[in-house]
């Protein structure tokens, strides 16, 4: 019985590193072929960084747009996010669950067609059309139920009602019940909803490529355009400067997922 | 504990045609009328769904009554003010303590949103602290407190801001059963100090009997009974008072002069006969087979350390339970002569 | 003011901000697809004629079949590397996970980046087997290339789900099964999958929404292979077709909706998120 199981460990501990090779070799692909002098000659032509230099002459100001609307995004997300959440906890009927799935449509309809519809609406305001706000609101209507849903998720969780009426009855108003009891609580929610909201806006790229112009030019737009245009060396520099912005997120969001150990309460 | 430095100014509470519909059609509470001295405990008892949580917080102004209800602190009508208007203290089953902040922050808020200067402040938290016997507490995290210690956490909360009545939503429910005795006389001690105007809401009714200079018997959204324990337990004045409060027994016989003929025997327990009586199980006493009114067998014998319950057969397909303290082993199949006195029955109005 | 109409007023206030930018950024704008996918020469019937247009209705088809494709073999692949990576400890497994949820927030373009290195004209996999077998194997510019990057964006997402899943089983119910006699195939077979539906259905529907409507990949591999999203765009860019590229968003809009209403209704909200 135990050979057996062994085997059968091992023929699934080979499967999951064959599917783990699968998806980590192209990463290594894609790095290595940026610092090559010529990827075509392979690793023997040298190591270099010239091609990391070049990205940043030529899309330096991509990269700078694509933080600036990460942070705005965020800054919007979560001035209006946390409230709804909010009523949304507090309530919690029939109401709010289509709230939610209202919430959720830009994310679940293709972005193609969300992007469209803005540009029919909103195309003949050119001011508008050729902003980096016109690229803010389509990330700010992608991101939105994100940060909803992990704020709503703490708030329902910690009875959020009762903490409410508890701080009502020492005397507290609105506002400070508001910023001493309920944000504090909902730091968690919080953090983690502005982690995907940043990662998220930072990678989008089917919303923002029918809505940018040539002066709203955001990273994963330049990497399709350095992909389709630029040498195939140009186009994995790049993509490791993508890597560098968005792997210290996704490592905080990871992190951030690990369950906090309780503190256990002493009896007596 | 020691709350001599406590000096309170409180108010005595008014309900006037006070009911509750909620917006899915449950009706909650009754219209009720309701007078609370200043300095009273008065104490809410029911099964869960009687109204009591929701008299509860219609005095404490988290619900409102329903149009044409009133609520009075004192002379005052506070029936438009929301909670944080109206000054009470409020400790919740759950004791509801902020996370966020440590044992001396969540003493202090009630006294920060009022914006009270920081050294007096301080002072006054110092005070709760040593009045719960918290004192080395004051920076601990809530999460590392036990039950016990949070629950006082709650009511030194409560008290720091002085508020003219404490409203307890059955505090003591989430503790285990040794530890529920306990700080049921620490909090019946200190609701005698205080002499602050109190409701105490429980399901628990040897709570309700310890802690309540009255009790109101709460059943289905109207106050069955209301009077001092003593009144409730020896005079109930309904059936589903009388099942609540204690246990009661209930015989079922033919009315023969003084007497209720049962197939085992007479029970001579008049003047005062009706085809129904009830008595406490405590109030059936063992006695010589000479006295007895009738013998009856033993189905259970439940031995609880410091008294015995049994399950008694008294014919006629009736049992009833009896309570004592006797210190004899009882087995089932035995026989006992038992009697009941006729100032034990109880008659319902 | 009553306390009640305090707080319904204060509530309201609070989801306006919402209410307003998601009306006049997503809502009015949709209407106006719709009634301009309307707008075209065959009117309202156009929403039919796209779907039984043949043009269309063949790029509809190899859209669905490469969808459905995609998610019954990740559905499997994710689902034996989960439950694996979810019942056993050993040395490298943190290692093992992050590596496959890493790729999570990768945009479709870069995904297809990396196919194009992997199995393009000059991918590593066409110069191996070139030194093999003399022959170049290039897979990146046809379906089965975006089946390999739709497959790479698809299991990191699954798994996650898959992993929650399985830690929320209840293990009593396998142990039960064994101590009547089951095999591990059979306990598989009749507790765990079962036990792992919901997760496995609304996974394999997000899946399926994802790929549907995946956009980046397919452009970056080429503007050429036949998906729904590409035709959309090239009506919309390369004919200036309004009204049929308006008309496509919508169908395809409704059936990720679809797909993903099916997921929530499975699963509640344990969902993983899309991206």
């Amino acid at each position: 019985m135990s050979m057996k199981r062994s085997a059968h460990f091992y023929l699934q501990l080979t499967f999951t590193i064959t599917v783990c090779a699968f998806l980590l070799v192209p990463v290594v692909l894609s790095i290595l072929a940026g610092v090559t002098e010529n990827f075509f000659v392979g690793i023997k032509s040298g190591l270099t960084l010239r091609w990391v230099v070049e990205v940043w002459s030529l899309y330096s100001k991509t990269i700078f747009l694509s933080i600036g609307i990460s942070l705005a995004t965020l800054a919007v997300t979560l001035l209006i996010g946390i409230p709804a959440a909010y009523v949304l906890a507090r309530k919690q009927n029939r109401y709010t669950r289509w709230v939610e799935e209202l919430l959720v449509l830009p994310v679940a309809v293709p972005g193609l067609a969300t992007a469209l519809a803005l540009i029919l609406l909103y195309g003949q305001f050119s001011a508008f059309r050729i902003s980096w706000t016109f690229i803010l609101v389509g990330h700010v209507l992608f991101t939105l139920p994100f940060m909803v849903r992990s704020v709503l998720a703490v708030m329902s969780a910690i009875d959020l009602k009762t903490l409410e009426d508890a701080a009502a009855s020492l005397g507290a108003t609105f506002t400070q019940r508001f910023f001493h009891v309920i944000l504090p609580n909902c730091r968690q929610g919080i953090l983690a909803g502005a982690l995907m909201v940043v990662t998220l806006s930072m990678g989008e790229f089917n919303i923002t490529w029918m809505l940018h112009t040539p002066l709203t030019m955001t990273l994963p737009v330049g990497l399709a355009d350095s992909y389709a245009s630029m040498r195939l060396e140009i186009g994995s520099a790049y993509t490791i400067v993508f890597f560098i912005m968005i792997i210290p997120l996704l490592v905080a969001m990871q992190w951030m997922s690990e369950p906090a150990r309780p503190t256990k309460a002493k009896h007596g | 504990m020691d709350s001599q430095n406590v000096n309170l100014n409180t108010v005595g509470i008014r309900l006037a045609q006070c009911a509750k519909t909620f917006p899915d059609g449950t009706r909650a509470l009754d219209p009720v009328q309701l007078e609370i001295e200043p300095g009273e405990t008065l104490v809410l008892l029911g099964p869960s769904g009687c109204g009591k949580t929701t008299m509860l917080r219609i005095i404490a102004g988290l619900e409102q009554p329903d149009e044409g209800g009133q609520v009075f602190f004192g002379t005052q009508d506070v029936t438009a003010l929301p909670i944080e208007q109206r000054h009470v203290g409020m400790v919740f089953q759950s004791y509801a303590l902020f996370p966020n902040m440590s044992v001396a922050e969540n003493i202090a808020y009630g006294l920060k949103v009022r914006g009270m200067p920081e050294g007096e402040k301080k002072q006054r938290v110092a005070e709760m602290l040593t009045m719960m016997h918290l004192d080395n507490f004051a920076e601990r995290r809530i999460d590392q407190l036990s039950g016990g210690q949070r629950q006082r956490v709650a009511l030194a909360r409560a008290l720091a801001v002085r508020p003219r009545v404490l409203l307890l939503d059955e505090p003591l429910t989430a503790l285990d059963a040794k530890l529920r005795e306990s700080l049921r006389s620490e909090i019946d001690r200190l609701l005698r100090s205080l002499k602050i105007t109190a409701v105490y809401v429980t399901h628990d009714q040897s709570e309700a009997m310890a802690l309540g200079d009255r009790i109101a018997v709460m059943e289905k959204g109207r106050i069955a009974q209301i009077g001092a324990p003593r009144e409730i337990y020896y005079r109930p004045a309904t059936r589903f008072v009388a099942d609540f409060i204690g246990s009661m027994n209930r015989v079922q016989g033919v009315v023969e002069g003084d007497g209720l003929r049962l197939p085992s025997g007479l029970l001579k327990v008049g003047p005062r006969i009706a085809p129904e009586i009830l008595f406490r199980p405590e109030d059936v006493r063992l006695v010589d087979a000479g006295e007895a009114h009738l013998h009856a067998k033993i189905i259970s014998a439940f031995f609880l350390g410091d008294h015995t319950r049994l399950i008694l057969d008294i014919g006629g397909e009736q049992s009833i339970t009896a309570e004592t303290v006797e210190r004899r082993e009882f087995k089932p199949g035995d026989i006992v002569p038992i009697a009941v006195d006729a100032e034990s029955l109880l008659f319902l109005e | 003011m009553k306390p009640t109409r305090r707080e319904a007023l204060r509530h309201s206030l609070l989801v306006l901000p919402v209410f307003i930018v998601f009306s006049a950024f997503w809502l009015l704008p949709m209407a106006r697809l719709l009634s301009v996918g309307a707008s075209g020469e065959m009117g309202v019937s156009a929403y039919w004629a796209v779907v039984t247009d043949s043009r269309y209705l063949s790029s509809l088809i190899s859209t669905v079949a490469l969808s459905a494709g995609v998610t019954v073999v990740t559905i499997i692949i994710a689902g034996i590397a989960g439950m694996f990576l979810q019942r056993n400890r050993f040395i490298g497994r943190s290692f093992l996970i992050a590596t496959l949820t890493f790729p999570l927030a990768f945009p479709g373009v870069v995904v297809g980046f990396m196919v194009i290195l992997l199995v393009g004209r000059q991918g590593l996999v066409g110069s191996v087997t070139e030194w093999m077998f003399g022959e170049k194997l290039v897979l990146a510019y046809s379906m089965t290339g975006l089946f390999l990057g739709y497959l790479y964006f698809s299991i990191p997402r699954v798994i996650l789900t898959i992993m929650a899943a399985a830690e929320k089983l209840d293990g009593a119910l396998e142990e039960a099964a064994r101590s009547l006699g089951a095999s591990p195939w059979q306990v598989v077979r009749d507790v765990m999958i079962p036990g792992l539906r919901p997760a496995l259905i609304s996974s394999g529907a997000i899946c399926f929404a994802t790929s549907m409507g995946a956009f980046g990949t397919a452009f970056t591999l080429a503007t050429k292979i036949n998906v729904l999203p590409i035709t959309i765009y090239s009506e919309f860019t390369n004919y200036a077709n309004l009204p049929l590229a308006a008309a496509l968003s919508i169908v395809l809009g409704v059936i990720t909706w679809l797909a993903l209403a099916l997921a929530r209704s499975m699963a509640g909200s344990t969902v993983a998120a899309a991206a």
